[in-house]
This record gives structure tokens, sequence and C-alpha cells, in this order.
């Protein structure tokens, strides 16, 4: 069938994810911790208001989005930054290139950014001869094993400690070490020297300040500060949605982000950068320039989607999916995993190549507990299934199966039918079951419920 | 007081004793059931896996099916929460019905709420036998907000010893459609829950709904475990032969 083969092979991809031991226990360590840390950082403060307060921050924003986004534009401007608007992938790749070349630019330094794996950036910027180098550890353990992230906040959650000491000794040249301290020192100096000599860095951006014009960057590491003030030039992209107001209202997502992300009361580093470097300033691009990504937002902000737009990226969704949990980022096979990942890449990419990934919940609804700014993953998550449905993205067989069960829910007599026909058929019905969920299930009672009942 | 009661298609194909030992939980407390006898099943599975026409075929079904003014009871707090939250989203472009949807959600209650919230059984006094462990369900602790409830009644079990299951609120992989549509993953999670269980040392595991309670059962048989799988409801009745 035509219309399965450009989606994602989700069922093969679980199937191989089970079979790896030490992906998985990569992956119950890493979820456990993190979602053990986000309780102990909740439980001490009025977490649930919190939530309500960032949630309607967030829905503020996307109902006047169009108005912060010009309002974001002047002030940015005005402070010295140079605003680009792209309309797709492509273009904004286009928009970045032609900006580095502007500057002669050949050696880029990048801190982590989902975006700019969204739009492909580092394998289009090799093609076109620019050297790049992630400068985040985790995705530059990603880079170096020519792999993509597995999770949106810790790219490389899928590989253990062990693997990246082999690694590290395959392509660093470096003694085969598995303690995380000497490793991140090993990183800390080939890094150095790629800072110093950088042309230019490029970024992401947590949040835009609409009333400033600033862009916000959350990290940990410090290679955010870095990339964004050693090099002469700048250069930031994000997405349509990323606006908040005013500084004044950063607070309310950096206490949610922080704690549902990783669990800490604040990252260790928040840069609030207005501008490029202003005269008599010692630090700090004198170029920057901001690439504001749209790639289908507009379309969805308009649309019954609009919530998933209230997504800060933490990734709490996924570190307590049940799916995610066991088969990791990878088998998704797109730069969003897990709950939040689902809808944005359906949204996105389109169901005819997503379809396959609302099978990964059980809409169980853990992840609607944790989110820091409410968005009602579950209800999009089933409503996405009824327009795969709608869109005709289902098996023949399954909807027929539906069929069957409308008519036998609406008649009694069917119903009753149905059942003495599937205890009767039982050992035949399991073995036509090619997905093997009859065999799970016991054989059917000779005497029903209803029939003890008269 | 007298109530209806829908057994749920998983209990009337499958688990009918559990109907039974509902209805001599519900007699015990001095309720009068009516069991009415055109009920089929709630449209879960279609609603969960998107095939909302199917899903309001059924619920169209339950609505004149269960009418009147009792409240319905059921022993699943995955159909409870499908008739309270999923049948007024449903009918939400259908004014006529979705008043009919709402009244109907109104009346329903999962089998620990009604017990506890509307029979005011605290404690109810129960014997019980043996150690019990308790895997909470997803859309009974999210959807319906039943937390409280199935623990109140089973530490007040005489003769039982309650033991917490670690993670308890964690999917246990069956999901509906998803048991069907991603087996292997259903599975790892069923292993995950029964890993849990066992831990616990205890003799018996028990829920309020039989969709989990089937794939928790699956899990432990595939490593031939003796933990007793039983529906709350069976742990209630047991204790009153």
């Amino acid at each position: 069938m035509s219309i399965f083969t450009r989606s994602v092979p989700f069922r093969a991809n679980t199937i191989k994810a089970l079979n790896d031991p030490s992906l998985r226990s990569a992956l119950r360590h890493a979820t456990e911790t993190f979602a053990q840390k986000r309780s102990e950082a909740k439980a001490s403060v009025p977490f649930e208001a919190w939530r309500d307060d960032a949630s309607a921050m967030r829905s503020d924003v996307l109902s006047n989005l169009s108005g912060y986004l010009d309002l974001f534009r002047a002030r940015a401007v005005r402070a010295g930054a140079t605003v680009h608007l792209a309309k797709d992938a492509g273009s904004a790749r286009e928009i970045i290139v032609s900006v580095l070349k502007q500057f002669s630019a050949k050696r880029i330094v990048k801190s982590k950014s989902m975006i700019t794996e969204e739009i492909h950036l580092n394998s289009y910027l090799h093609q076109q001869g620019f050297n790049v180098v992630e400068t985040d550890l985790g995705e530059y353990i990603i880079q170096l094993a020519q792999e993509s992230p597995s999770h949106i906040i810790v790219p490389a959650v899928h590989k253990t400690r062990r693997q990246v000491g082999r690694l590290f000794a395959e392509k660093l040249g470096c003694d085969y070490t598995e303690d995380p301290f000497v490793l991140t020192k090993i990183v800390r100096r080939v890094l150095r020297d790629e800072f110093v000599s950088a042309d230019a860095g490029i970024s992401g951006a947590n949040f835009a300040v609409a009333d400033s014009g600033s862009i916000v960057i959350v990290t940990n590491e410090g290679n955010g500060r870095m990339v964004t003030t050693l090099p002469p030039l700048h250069i930031a992209v994000f997405s349509i949605e990323k606006i908040i107001p005013s500084l004044a209202d950063l607070p309310k997502l950096l206490r949610t982000l922080t704690r549902s992300a990783t669990g800490q009361t604040l990252s260790s580093y928040v840069s609030v950068i207005t501008g490029s470097r202003k005269p008599g300033e010692t630090t700090g691009a004198t170029e920057l320039h901001l690439v504001i990504l749209d790639n289908g937002r507009s379309e969805i902000v308009n649309g019954e989607f609009r919530e998933i737009l209230k997504c800060v990226r933490c990734g709490a969704c996924m570190n307590v999916c049940p799916v995610y949990r066991t088969v990791g980022g990878h088998a998704y096979a797109s730069t969003y995993p897990g709950p939040m990942g689902i809808i944005l890449t359906t949204l996105l990419e389109r169901m005819e190549r997503a379809h396959t990934l609302l099978d990964a919940t059980t809409l169980c609804g853990a992840c609607a507990e944790v989110c820091p700014v409410k968005v009602p993953l579950p209800r999009l998550l089933r409503r996405l299934r009824e327009l795969r449905v709608e869109q005709d993205f289902t098996t023949q067989m399954e909807r027929r199966g539906m069929d069957g069960f409308a008519l036998a829910a609406q008649s009694p007599r069917i119903f009753h039918l149905g059942q003495k026909v599937a205890r009767l058929s039982w050992p035949l019905l399991k073995k036509l079951d090619g997905n093997g969920a009859l065999v799970r299930m016991p054989r059917p009672d000779p005497v029903t419920f209803t029939r003890r009942m008269q | 007081m007298r109530v209806q009661l829908f057994g749920t298609c998983l209990v009337d194909t499958f688990f009918p004793e559990t109907g039974e030992a509902t209805l001599k939980l519900l007699r015990h407390f001095g309720v009068d059931v009516v069991y009415p006898h055109g009920q089929t099943c709630c449209g879960k599975p279609a609603d969960s896996g998107g095939y909302s026409g199917a899903a309001r075929k059924a619920a169209e079904h339950f609505i004149s099916v269960f009418e009147g003014n009792d409240p319905i009871v059921i022993p699943s707090g995955s159909c409870a929460s499908m008739v309270k939250n999923h049948y007024p989203e449903l009918f939400k472009n259908d004014r006529r019905m979705k008043e009919k949807a709402e009244a109907v959600a109104e009346r329903t209650y999962e089998l620990t709420q009604f017990l506890v919230h509307v029979l005011k059984v605290h404690e109810a006094g129960l014997q019980g036998k043996g150690s019990i462990t308790y895997h909470s369900s997803c859309q009974l602790t999210r959807e319906l907000g039943v937390r409280e409830e199935p623990l109140l009644l089973l530490e007040s079990l005489r003769g039982a010893k309650f033991i917490q299951l670690p993670r308890a609120d964690r999917c246990c992989g069956f999901g509906g459609i998803f048991m069907a549509r991603l087996p292997e993953v259903s599975m790892a999670l069923a292993d995950e829950k029964a890993d849990a269980i066992v831990s616990t040392g205890a003799e018996t595991v028990t829920g309020c709904d039989h969709g989990c309670l089937m794939n928790i059962a699956d899990a432990l048989n595939r490593r031939g475990n003796a933990v007793k799988v039983k529906h709350i409801a069976a742990v209630f009745a047991e204790g009153l032969e």
C-alpha cells in the first residue's frame, strides 16, 4: 500500500529498541532520575499555581502572536539586531548561509538548539563547506557519533558512559576512560580552541522577549555564553511561538521550565541577549542576526491544535511517557519524540509520514500531569487519532472491524452472537490474529454475565 | 437505593464472576440492582482508537438503554470515564444528544467511587485474606480522579495485609487498541508492572479495571508466577461468603 511507504516504521523501530539492553538501561536510569528530581523540585513550592500562571501566559501569547511578533521585531532592530523571517526550513537554511557568507565566516560553534535540528542545519552547512562544531556536551557526543538527539534536552540520553568512553577513544585518540569528570575535561580542552577560533556562533533561543527585543538562552554548561559572546557574529534561530510579552514574564516560565526539565530550581546560566555589542561594551557579538522560523506554525496557531505551541520544550512529558521510557527517542525517527513530539511531528510533517507515531500512546495521561504549561496532550493525541481515521490512514481490516463493532454495540442481538462466535472460534481467531493481542487474552466465558443475569 | 449496573463488555464476555461479585457487593450494602439487558459496550475501544463514529453509535445505544434517574454503577474506571468524560465530548456538536449525554454522565459512578461517595462506605468492615497489592489504572486516577477510594476500602479489610505497589500509577501497557498496535511495547510495560508486583511479595494483585488486570495476568502467567489477579469487586465479595 503506497500510503504506508513514507511513514515512520515505528513498530519495527520499537522492536529494535526493545532488543538493545544498554539502551534500555540508559533510558531507565535517565528517565527515572529526571522524573524523581522533578517531583522533589516541585514538592516545596506552589507548583500547581505556577503551572496555571505559565499556561495562562502562553495562551495569551498565542492568541496575540502576530502583534507580539511585530513588537519583538521592532524592539530587536532598535537594539541593534538584524531580524529575518523564514517561512520554512529551506529559507531558514538559506538565510543562515547568506549571513555566514556576508561575514566570511567559515568556522562555526553551536550551542544546543532543537530548531536547528528541525531544519537539518548541520548537514546543510557541512554540504556547503562550513566547519560546524556542537559545543553542548550531549550534542558534541551525538555529533561525534554521527547520530541525532534522542531527547530534546538530553540529546545523548541513550548512550551509556562506557559507550561515550569508547567513542572518545576512537574519535579523539585519547585513552579510554568512563569517568564522566575526565570525559568532560577532555571535551572542554577540545572545545576551548574551537571557541577561540570560531568566526560565528549559532544558537537557538528558549524565549524571545517582545517588549525588549531580547532573546533568552537557558543552559547549564556555559557553552551558550561562549557561543553567543566570543565570535564576532552570532546567529540565533528560533520559532515564532517562543515569544513572551516582557522580561517580567520570564520568571513564570523559568521556575516551571527548569524544575520540569532537570529538577533544578534554576539552570546554571540564563543569558538575556539584547541586541549586538554597543560602543563601550567589552563583550558580545558585534553582529547579531535573528532568524525567526515559521515552518507551518502560523497555520497551527490558527487551528484546533494551537495549544501544542504553548510547549516550552522541557522534556518532562517524555520522561514519564511509558512508550518513550521503554523505547527511547530514536524510534520516533523525528526531531521531537515523546508525547509533544508525536503531536508536533504529525502537524509539521503531515499525517502521511507521522500516522504510525500515533500508535505510540496508551493515552495514560501521565504527560498531561507533568506538563508545566498544561498542554492537553492526551486530548490532542486522541484528536489526531480521529483525524488519522478520517484521512484513511488506518488499515482496511481495522476499519472493517470497527464497522462491525459499531453494529454490535447498537444491537444486543448481534453483540451476543459476536460473543458466541468469538468463544467458539477462539483458537482459530488467535491463529489468524497477526498482532498477537488475542493470545494474551483469556477465552470468552461459556456463560456471559448477561446470561447469568437472566 | 436503586442503581443500574453496567457490567462492561470485558466482564460480560470474559469475567462474568466479577459481575456477580459486583452484584453481591452492592446487594450486601442494601442496594437494589437493576441490570438493563440491552447493554453492550460503552464504545471506549473505538473512541481511544479515533473511531468517533463507531464510538458515538455505542454511546447512543448506552444512553438509550440506561434511561431513568438511578445512579449507574460501573466496575471499571476506564468505562466510567468514557461515559462521564468522553460522552459529552463526543456529542459536542449535537445539542440534544449532548444534554442527554451530560445527564447520563452526571449519574455515572465507578464502583469504588460509588461505595465511598454515595454509600459512604468508608470502613466497609469486610473480611479479606492474605496479602494484597493494588494497581491504580490510568483513566480511573487521571480522568476520574479516583485515587484514594480503592485504597481506603482495601486498607480497611479485616484479616488482610495491604502492601503498597511501587509506582502504582504507571501505565501497565494495556491501552485498548495500543495492545494490538504495539504488542511488544505493551508486553514490555506489562513485564515492568509484573516486576513491581512480584517485588511486593503480595499473594494477590487487584485493581478496578479488567483491561489492565488481563494484561497484568498475562505478564505474570508468562513467567509462571503464582500471584493471583482479582478485580477489586471480587476481593471484597470474597469476604461476604
